[in-house]
């Protein structure tokens, strides 16, 4: 067997988090290629697990280790991917790697490289990265209930210091939020898992899978399906539980919206999926209109939210709540066309929210502001490249047909159409209509967000200048004119310099003068760079792909589902 | 009659004070110097590892329990008719032993001399600063570990209370040494007069449930209030009138709880903690907050889980109730301090909180030997060992930082990682396990354990409590790691190096990582098999 494959996807990113705590001189000259090659090799063995898959037998656990880790705890090292999972670790490392690429391809002196010295910290930033890694495979993995909360925690303070670190202004009390929200859904869920331990005995989900909620009595199930849930809605996030989320994602440097919204959001889901459905389907049947309605909440909620923002990133942010909506929707239908198209959405979400992220932080760095007023339209006769891959990108988000954002959405409204039988069906009709509507608002708002970022004259400078003034995130007035008067004379260095100081924001009073300010000419910025296109391809490549050939995905995870829905299906 | 003292069984206590009389013979003999100072600290270094070497060696005896200091059967059966059987086999004789040496002993005497000897290696570059006594430290802090490695053998309520006094009285000392320092005086006044009001009510607690049982002996206290052994003939017709306990059972039973709250720093007796900490020298606050804890709480489970196992029904609620509140101040308090040792002291409260919470779900009756591991009073002794790792580790860092920001405070701490990276690394590790998240994977463990415990004992309301509080605290300990990455203009302070600490810390830490991969071993340990 090929054991060693789900072994080796964690040891790898681990080893080169390790080898740089322990060497950090001797490897400071490498450092771009560095992060690189780990993540490659990640990539690649993940790849591997891929192409050894056997995809005939998509529903069961495959390429399994099981090894005893704590016995007093009963915790074993249980991993192994099944068709739910496979999507899931490939699209992480996939995205750890391309992170990774946008850092440190070519020259590596780019706004929105964070890998050179000038913009400090670049080891810590890959010791971060590779360590953010190991939990995000290692929870898509592990077959233990402990172990899969043990990884559900590891990416926690990564990430803490991702946004904390390299984060925008409010970086601090966005890092404090997120971290103190999310562990207090993580402690919940812990215990919702201990209960279910308490009663089985057990914390093989394989086997508490196959049990399908033998040995544990409906209130038991209901309420350990309420922690659990609570747990992985904070992490999803679910409507009223999602206040952690647009500040998190505005602040964190592009890379951390990137693995923010593109897999961090999906171990939640991925937790209903793997624990909270298959393993109690009682609690399931009594908790789904519930979580079917705060799904349309949600959507509808996050569509309205996205309308009123300001922010490009925060709106992006919000637009993951309505999409993570249409996820928790496809769930609480408990039918194998519903989770099919959660588990679509899923994965389609963490390619075009994560591709929306690395296109909201070039323009960030470009502009030296995400505030769309300030942005001032245009940017298709300005920037044509970028503000055609942003149009493609917000389009595929919005589930044009074609492209993979329709198929995971229409799958979970058809879901709520004929819910599974011991679900009331009125009710879900309902929802399916609320989720039709929130559907008709996400258009919306892409399209206002085009319309004014994309389409519309280009501003003058004078402006774009007024409008910061105005801004929130204005720095103060008085140094900003020297700033750009300064930049007048060396358009290209201020783009740079602008970017540059601006994941350091207060620490360094003397740069802070030019943080925010708009760049005077369109001019003066370039289209996408060498390394930006390197990372984004990809992305658009598997938009389309999955766009076109959905069955690529639902085949893979239909008998795993069929599997896990068991017997409500 | 002539008492057989099994002296292989006593010897880690003997070792120790055998070190402490040497220490003060010494310093009284050897000219004053800085060489003498270490040669001090050697020496004690040297008994404390020749103690550990002892519970060492009886604790590779297997599994047989070592006991001496027992009542003679002939004696027994004269007295109180028979030893309540079963309780203590293996312990030779009648099983009423006031020295018990079982794993539930080695563990913590084990625990109390490791982080022992983190303690004196803190302590050589404490004194290494001049203007304090170093004779009289040492002695002092022997003296302390005297009384910790005998309060968990301690099986009568005798030798429970001298041993525990053994463990208070050298510590006021310890906090008054540093002389003409006024919060150190205060220090010392808070505490003193802290313990010897919870000493006197814990007296009064133990005389009351001497009077009720007839007898000093824990196994034998339980085996008379849970209705296994006849009492003694002069209570029992307070006994027996009526149906059951009388209510001066449940006095002791509080008393007795409440004098140990002082020690562990419980709730409502959790207000001299930051003060002192504060005041003392640092390695004293290290060993108020590891080795006195220990201490007190090898005490509360041994008079709980052995005298009284019978009265959980009394106790229990009380013991759940105090560990939510004593989590939950503890906690709340701490996210207000600027002073990392106040700080320190503060989360070491809450975390006296976790440590009580599984206590509370103990109720096994007929507990003795092995069976004091078994659960949930395992779960309260792993946190306690993977606790005393990594605060040490905690406390040694604070001292490295000490020596160079005298106020000590938060602030200084900023761009630790830059300035030390090893001991910024360290320290954010050790407040990592504290908040019990990875890569602390020790203290998470921990955690899981007690939630454990919790959850399966039927504490859901407890373990609801514990959660939100293990949220409460990640948030003071994180912005305290976040501090530590925080870059800051480069300062250039004089930084004298401290090798001894260094070491201390690089012990605590060691071991802290060693319990984050390999959580097994303090399960084993604090598991008792089957």
């Amino acid at each position: 067997m090929m054991g060693w494959l789900p072994v080796a996807l964690l040891a790898v990113p681990l080893l080169g988090a390790l080898l740089l705590l322990i060497s950090p001189a001797l490897l400071r000259p490498v450092l771009r290629g560095y992060g690189l090659v780990f993540s490659g090799v990640t990539l690649a063995l993940a790849v591997t697990l891929a192409a050894t898959f056997d995809y005939t037998q998509a529903a069961r656990p495959q390429l399994t280790v099981d090894q005893p880790w704590i016995p007093g705890l009963g915790l074993r090292f249980h991993l192994g991917v099944d068709g739910i999972s496979l999507p899931l670790v490939v699209l992480t490392a996939l995205l750890t790697f391309l992170c990774f690429v946008y850092l440190s391809w070519g020259d590596a002196r780019a706004p929105g490289q964070l890998l050179t010295p000038a913009t400090g910290r670049p080891r810590a930033l890959v010791f971060t990265l590779l360590v953010l890694e190991v939990g995000m495979i290692g929870t898509f993995l592990a077959l233990d209930l402990l172990l899969f909360f043990v990884f559900f925690e590891v990416v926690l303070i990564p990430m803490y210091f991702l946004i904390a670190i390299w984060g925008g202004r409010g970086r601090r009390s966005a890092a404090i939020k997120f971290i103190l929200y999310t562990l207090l859904g993580s402690v919940v869920m812990l215990l919702g898992l201990l209960l279910i331990w308490a009663q089985t005995g057990t914390l093989d989900i394989v086997a508490l899978s196959q049990a399908h909620g033998a040995g544990m009595s409906r209130g038991v199930q209901v309420l350990a399906f309420a922690a659990v849930g609570i747990g992985l809605a904070v992490k999803t996030p679910m409507w009223p539980l999602h206040t952690w989320l647009p500040d998190a994602h505005t602040e964190a440097p592009t890379v951390g919206s990137v693995l923010l919204a593109g897999v961090l959001l999906k171990m939640g889901t991925y937790g209903f999926a793997r624990i909270a459905i298959p393993v109690l389907p009682e609690g399931a049947v009594v908790i789904a209109p519930w979580l079917g309605a705060l799904a349309v909440v949600g959507i509808v909620y996050g569509s309205l939210a996205c309308l009123a923002q300001r922010d490009l990133k925060r709106m992006i942010a919000y637009s993951s709540v309505g999409h993570m909506g249409f996820v928790l929707l496809g769930f609480a239908t408990l039918t194998t066309v519903g989770v099919n198209g959660a588990l679509f959405a899923n994965v389609a979400h963490g390619l075009i929210t994560g591709l929306l992220f690395f296109l909201a932080g070039a323009i960030k760095e470009r502009y030296g502001t995400a505030d769309m007023p300030s942005l001032g339209g245009g940017m298709l006769a300005t920037l044509p490249h970028l503000g055609a891959v942003l149009t493609f990108a917000a389009i595929a988000s919005l589930g044009i047909p074609g492209l993979a954002g329709f198929w995971g959405e229409m799958l979970a409204l058809l879901g709520a159409f004929q819910p599974a039988e011991v679900l009331p069906r009125e009710l879900f009709l309902v929802f399916m209509a609320i989720g039709g509507l929130g559907a008709v608002l996400t258009a919306a708002y892409f399209l206002v967000m085009l319309s004014r970022v994309t389409h519309g004259l280009p501003a003058r400078p004078a402006l774009s200048l007024t409008a910061t003034h105005s801004a929130p995130g204005g720095a103060g007035a008085g140094p900003e004119e020297t700033g750009s008067g300064a930049a007048e004379s060396r358009p290209e260095a201020l783009a740079a310099g602008a970017a540059e100081s601006e994941p350091e924001g207060g620490r360094r009073p003397a740069e802070v003068t030019e943080t925010g300010s708009p760049a005077p000419k369109a001019g003066a910025m370039r289209d996408i760079r060498g390394y930006e296109l390197v990372a984004w391809v990809p992305l658009i490549v598997l938009i389309l792909l999955f766009g076109l050939w959905p069955k690529l995905l639902l085949s893979l995870t239909t008998p795993a589902v069929q599997t896990l829905l068991g017997v409500l299906s | 009659m002539i008492q057989q003292i099994h002296y292989f069984v006593i010897a880690p206590p003997l070792v120790l004070a055998l070190a402490a009389g040497l220490v003060l013979l010494l310093d009284a003999f050897l000219p004053a110097g800085r060489r003498t100072m270490a040669g001090l600290g050697l020496v004690s270094l040297a008994g404390v590892f020749i103690a550990l070497g002892f519970v060492v060696a009886q604790a590779a005896q297997g599994g047989r329990t070592l006991a001496t200091f027992c009542v003679p059967d002939a004696l027994a059966r004269a007295t109180g008719g028979s030893g309540p059987a079963g309780s203590q086999e293996g312990a030779g004789g009648t099983g009423l032993c006031s020295f018990v040496a079982d794993r539930f002993t080695l563990i913590f005497a084990g625990l109390v001399l490791v982080a022992a000897v983190v303690v004196v290696l803190m302590s050589m570059t404490e004194l290494a600063g001049g203007g304090i006594p170093v004779g009289e430290w040492y002695f002092l802090l022997l003296c302390t570990l005297v009384g910790a490695v005998t309060l968990p053998a301690s099986r009568d309520l005798i030798m429970l209370v001298v041993a525990l006094e053994l463990v208070s009285l050298p510590v006021f000392a310890l906090t008054a040494l540093k002389r003409y320092d006024g919060r150190s005086s205060e220090a010392a006044i808070k505490l003193f007069l802290v313990s010897v009001v919870s000493t006197a009510i814990m007296l009064f607690g133990v005389s009351l449930l001497y009077g009720v049982a007839g007898s000093v002996h824990l196994s034998r206290i339980g085996a008379v209030l849970s209705g296994a052994s006849p009492p003694p003939a002069t209570f029992a017709p307070t006994l027996e009138a009526a149906h059951g306990l009388p209510a001066v059972v449940t006095v002791g039973v509080v008393l007795v709880a409440a004098g140990f709250g002082f020690k562990i720093a419980a709730v409502p007796f959790h207000a001299w903690a930051p003060d002192v900490y504060q005041g003392a020298p640092i390695p004293v606050a290290a060993l108020l907050s590891v080795i006195s804890k220990a201490a007190g709480f090898a005490g509360l489970i041994l008079l709980l889980v052995t005298a009284l196992a019978g009265q959980a029904a009394t106790w229990a609620p009380i013991i759940a109730i105090l560990a939510a509140l004593t989590m939950t101040a503890g906690n709340l308090l701490a996210m207000r301090q600027r002073s990392a040792v106040r700080l320190l002291a503060w989360s070491s409260v809450a975390q006296s909180g976790y440590i009580l919470a599984p206590i509370a779900v103990a109720s096994r009756p007929g507990a003795s030997g092995d069976a004091l591991l078994s659960g949930a009073v395992g779960a309260s002794v792993a946190y306690l060992v993977i606790y005393a790792a990594m605060n040490l580790g905690a406390f040694a860092v604070v001292m490295t930082v000490s020596r160079t920001a005298t106020r000590n405070e938060l602030d200084d701490y900023q761009g630790l990682a830059f300035r030390s990276p090893m001991a910024g690394l360290a320290l954010a590790f050790c407040l990592i396990c504290l908040a019990g998240l990875p890569p602390g994977l020790a203290g998470l463990f921990a955690k899981i354990v007690v939630f454990r415990e919790l959850v399966d004992g039927g504490s859901g309301w407890l373990a609801v409590v514990m959660a939100v509080n293990t949220v409460i605290g990640l948030y003071y300990y994180v912005v305290w790691a976040g501090r530590i990455f925080t870059p800051t203009p480069p300062v250039t302070a004089a930084r004298r190096p401290f090798p001894a600490t260094w070491v201390a810390a690089g012990l605590a830490v060691a071991l802290a990582v060693v319990f984050s991969v390999a959580p097994q071993l303090v399960l084993d340990l604090a598991t008792a098999p089957g």
